[in-house]
């Protein structure tokens, strides 16, 4: 169980100090792309960032966020210890790389020190068929993770002191994704990945838009109207205008996600999550 | 828009300092600045500490809205990473803290309200935007930390921190005369959104 620590260890390391190769590619992409100054230059200092954070493996942001894990867990290995040892190696990251200190008792305001505290860090375990266990790592940081939404549909948005009707239907949710986009502003570091769940039960959607988080940018959904739905959204949110930090420009998502889960006739959810643009995931295999 | 060269100033910054700058001004900054974020905002503007009680000279400095990764070496703390936090979390107590203790910049990111737009024309204030998330970008403009303000009683990333900057870069999205480049952002983004609904 050590070596399964000292790996969760490593891989808070990596996703703490380094970027995906994909989100790093399309943060290139979008500063060959962009025409306007301040973008341009913010995406300028974004890039030097992620080299000096990589090459003197120091946190990419202070914000070292929310730690957030799935794991598939193959028969025969403890749930209830593998919660231990990645609570265990959640205080020896804090303390060796450094973490930010992010878990505040909410009821006596005091910051644990440590990372770990009621429902902290967050662990999502499923079992698996499969030989391996397979630890996904998300660090999600805190200006992203506010701006995310939730909405109950049909009804009539507020956007910018706009009413706009908003109906069962993918138009639907798209408007309120675009809702959602246009209230961010700047505020939780653009570029965003931009994760939508429609359907569900309320506490499932946000949980399954969370979790789209995980996938390649390049990765497209295998449902046809879904697939192209992803696509619609992505030219819409970079039609807004936003841009690289809120300064404006042309990219303000580097990527959009969406699933679909049954819903109850009654009930029509839509969430959208966000990821600022170090959106900061990796994998361990054991 | 980026207006010529960046502009280079020493804190404590005069008014005159801050009625010179304006919307897409690129600064670099030396010398003290303050961090604050929630917990520091909220104490100063519900607890109203006297100058006698605060460690630091607030009058004609800035505060920067962030929430640090620091370690304490035998020589010191140490700044480890260091960009922004979002700015809006603390608009209902800017424009408090701009009038109470004279402060001339705020630094952050994502911008700010039109209460604490009125505040900075009304008081010669002037808001600045970091680099969002270049967290060890910026902690390399950080020379030293001086000295650490209710670290137990706040933790770490929330206590109030001096430290020393040195060309520590910037550019102004809300200028002392009214103007905000995050509203004008916001309006035009609003208008294409209509068109695509």
């Amino acid at each position: 169980m050590l070596k399964l620590r000292d790996g969760i260890v490593e891989l808070y390391k990596k996703v703490a100090t380094s970027i995906p190769r994909d989100v790093e590619d399309a943060l290139k992409k979008a500063l060959q792309e962009e025409t306007e100054p301040l973008a341009k230059n913010s995406l300028e200092i974004i890039l030097e960032n992620i080299s000096i954070a990589r090459n003197s493996a120091v946190p990419i942001c202070q914000d070292t966020g929310f730690p957030v894990f799935y794991a598939k867990v193959p028969v025969g290995l403890s749930h209830e210890l593998l919660r231990k040892v990645i609570v265990e190696a959640t205080r020896l990251a804090t303390q060796k790389i450094p973490l930010r200190a992010n878990a505040v008792d909410t009821v006596t305001e005091k910051n644990s020190g440590d990372n770990t505290g009621e429902l902290f860090p967050v662990i999502h375990i499923e079992s698996t068929p499969d030989q391996a266990l397979t630890i996904d790592l998300m660090l999600k940081g805190g200006g992203s993770e506010n701006i995310g939404q939730i909405y109950k549909l049909p009804g009539t948005l507020d956007t910018g002191g706009q009413s706009i009707k908003v109906e069962r239907d993918l138009e639907g949710v798209r408007k309120c994704v675009l809702d959602a986009v246009f209230k961010s502003q700047g505020r939780g570091c653009p570029p965003y990945t931009v994760t939508v769940a429609i359907g569900g039960a309320k506490d499932q959607v946000t949980a399954l838009s969370k979790k789209q988080l995980l996938r390649k940018l390049n990765d497209v959904s295998p449902i046809p109207e879904i697939a192209a739905f992803e696509k619609k959204l992505f030219d819409d949110i970079n039609n807004l205008g936003i841009g690289t930090a809120g300064l404006g420009g042309k990219t303000t998502t580097i990527g959009v996600k969406v699933a679909a889960a049954h819903r109850h006739p009654a009930s029509y959810f839509v969430d959208v999550s966000f990821a600022c643009w170090a959106n900061r995931r990796g994998r361990f295999v054991w | 828009m980026v207006n010529g060269s960046a502009k280079r100033f020493r804190t404590p910054l005069t008014k005159d300092d801050v009625l010179g700058l304006k919307v897409g001004d690129l600064v670099l900054m030396d010398g003290s600045i303050l961090t604050g974020r929630d917990k520091v905002h909220k104490m100063l503007c519900n607890e109203k500490p006297s100058a006698s009680e605060i460690p630091f000279r607030l009058d004609g400095g800035i505060i920067y809205h962030c929430g640090p990764i620091i370690r304490k070496t035998d020589e010191g703390y140490k700044l480890i990473a260091a960009g922004p936090t979002t700015s809006m979390r603390v608009d209902m107590y800017a424009a408090d803290v701009i009038k109470l203790y004279g402060i001339r910049g705020i630094l952050g990111k994502g911008g700010m309200g039109p209460s604490t737009s009125a505040a900075l024309k009304e008081h010669g204030c002037v808001y600045l935007q970091a680099a969002s998330g270049a967290a060890a970008y910026l902690a390399d403009r950080i020379k030293k930390v001086n000295k650490g303000w209710r670290i137990e009683e706040f933790g770490e990333p929330e206590a109030m921190w001096e430290i020393d900057v040195e060309s520590f870069p910037a550019v102004v999205t809300m200028d002392a005369h009214g103007n905000s480049l995050h509203r004008d952002i916001e309006d035009a983004s609003l208008k294409k959104l209509l068109q695509l609904v």
